[in-house]
């Protein structure tokens, strides 16, 4: 089997050919939104930060954004900064240039002088990498190129017992055929971190796996906080789970049985091929952030309660094991599995159609978070989103 | 009609399918037979059903694995849930 990829001059290979424009702060959101709008099918990817941070938090958003903009599914990029900001134009450059030669331009609009100059400049930036993204053809590629984030929000128990296991089936599936799938939201293994350190490739992959675990729980005390006291939340109780152990035990499901082959930091290029495990957040948006800033060209996301989120870049898919969530949310949910809680499919066979279906978008068919234009941000900030 | 679902044979709790009323039965399978529970209280879809009775500070398994501890007496047909379980504290457990 194979799907139908944009390859990319850095080696990456793309499911979408997006012309982004990225604002390099907050204060230059707006003008960055006026020219997306004004350029038909460009990709408006917002960013609230790149200002007034702490250093570490700066490197953090540099880190996302940057990786972002490397993602295979991006074309060229435009960021529209404002001039006195932090994240200077070299600054966004070089860490870009880093990750990606693909091409990004840069204007700011003090230099320019003032919003429809800007905006009349950054319009025909935009215009000229849209024709030449168009020249992009889709060419066949293998499965193993596919990097498959791995996510979770607005949980119910159905989560733990019907959707994250088909996704495991599927996540299974991909390792065999030399795809990675990429699992993230450490804080929700919290409870489960006995089982993951036994699912390292090695010994020192999985004590990783164990410590990471491990440190996060360690940031929440270092904050006076007892994280067991705060997660799940209060949907995931009204729901019917209970603890933070029974819902990391149920989310870690999604990952299927394979060994984990690596860790990687929060928003770190995956560089390598097979089951990952990414340090992320709890906070649904910022981990599925990260795992765009890494590289997975698509998200495969259950939820119980239903939830709407999406990413400007990277299609995410909503998955549920609650079929009256399906039913009643249809506009946002992509993929239903309650037929594995009936028994009218088994597990391996929801799990072939899931992996299908992942080839479809793949090849461009859109998911429900695409037809409907949202695209979330968020970037973890000295762990408040931990 | 099954309306319950038993994640591990160890498991001290089973996870109902279908909004479950006093008095009536939850059936589920254990190693491919049916075994039955009557609940005692109201049990909403999906949350838990006691199958073993526990004391205050029982470990309870779902999943094969602990999923917490009891902070209440409870018996084999009520309703498991934040009243009467809780999560092993950061805290609290044992490094």
């Amino acid at each position: 089997m194979k799907f139908n990829g944009y390859k990319r001059p850095d080696g990456h290979i793309g499911i979408r050919n997006h012309v982004v424009v990225l604002p390099g702060c907050i204060c230059s959101a707006g003008v960055a939104q006026k020219i997306a709008n004004k350029v038909d099918g460009s990709t408006y990817l917002y960013n609230p930060n790149g200002c007034a941070q702490n250093s570490r938090d700066t490197a953090m958003t540099l880190e996302i954004l940057s990786g972002m903009i490397a993602n295979g599914n991006v074309y060229g990029t435009l960021i529209v900064g404002l001039g006195c900001e932090t994240l200077q134009k070299d600054n966004y450059l070089n860490a870009i240039k880093a990750k990606t030669n693909k091409p990004v331009y840069y204007i700011s609009i003090q230099e320019v002088g003032g919003i429809q100059k800007t905006v009349a400049e950054g319009v025909k930036i935009v215009e000229a990498l849209k024709k030449d993204a168009e020249q992009c053809v889709r060419e066949e590629c293998d499965l193993s190129e596919i990097i498959l984030g791995l996510e979770c929000g607005g949980s119910d128990p159905t989560s733990g017992f019907s959707s994250n296991i088909v996704l495991g089936n599927t996540s299974d599936r991909l390792v065999d055929l030399g795809g990675t799938p990429v699992l993230c939201e450490t804080p929700e293994a919290i409870g489960a971190e006995h089982i993951l350190a036994k699912r390292g490739k090695t010994p020192g992959i999985g004590r990783k796996l164990y410590d990471t675990v491990m440190r996060c729980e360690k940031l929440y005390l270092d904050a006076g906080e007892d994280v067991r006291n705060v997660n799940p939340s209060p949907g995931n109780k009204a729901s019917g789970i209970t603890t933070l152990e029974e819902k990391s035990i149920g989310c870690i499901h999604k990952s299927g049985t394979r060994p984990f082959s690596g860790v990687y930091e929060y928003g770190q290029i995956i560089d390598k091929k097979g089951l990952m495990f990414m340090d992320g957040t709890a906070y649904d948006v910022a981990s599925v952030v990260s795992l765009v800033a890494g590289g997975t060209q698509l998200v495969a996301f259950t939820t119980g309660r239903g939830t709407p989120v999406g990413n400007a870049i990277a299609p995410v898919i909503k998955i549920t094991g609650n079929h009256d969530t399906f039913i009643r949310q249809n506009d946002m949910l992509d993929f239903d599995t309650s037929d594995s809680i009936t028994g009218v499919k088994s597990i391996e066979e929801l799990g072939e159609e899931l992996l299908k279906y992942i080839i479809q978008v793949c090849n461009g068919e859109t998911v429900k978070a695409e037809d409907n234009d949202i695209s979330d941000v968020a970037i973890n900030q000295l762990s408040s989103y931990c | 009609m099954i309306n319950g679902l038993l994640m591990d044979p160890i498991d001290t709790v089973v996870t109902v399918t279908s909004p479950i009323f006093t008095g009536e039965d939850v059936t589920f399978l254990l190693e491919g037979k049916e075994k039955t529970i009557k609940a005692k209280t109201d049990i909403p879809i999906y949350h838990k059903v006691a199958r073993k009775t526990a004391k205050t500070g029982d470990i309870v398994l779902k999943y094969g694995e602990k999923i917490g501890f009891a902070i209440d007496d409870f018996n084999i047909g009520d309703h498991v849930h934040t009243h009467n379980l809780s999560s092993i504290l950061s805290s609290k457990k044992d490094k």
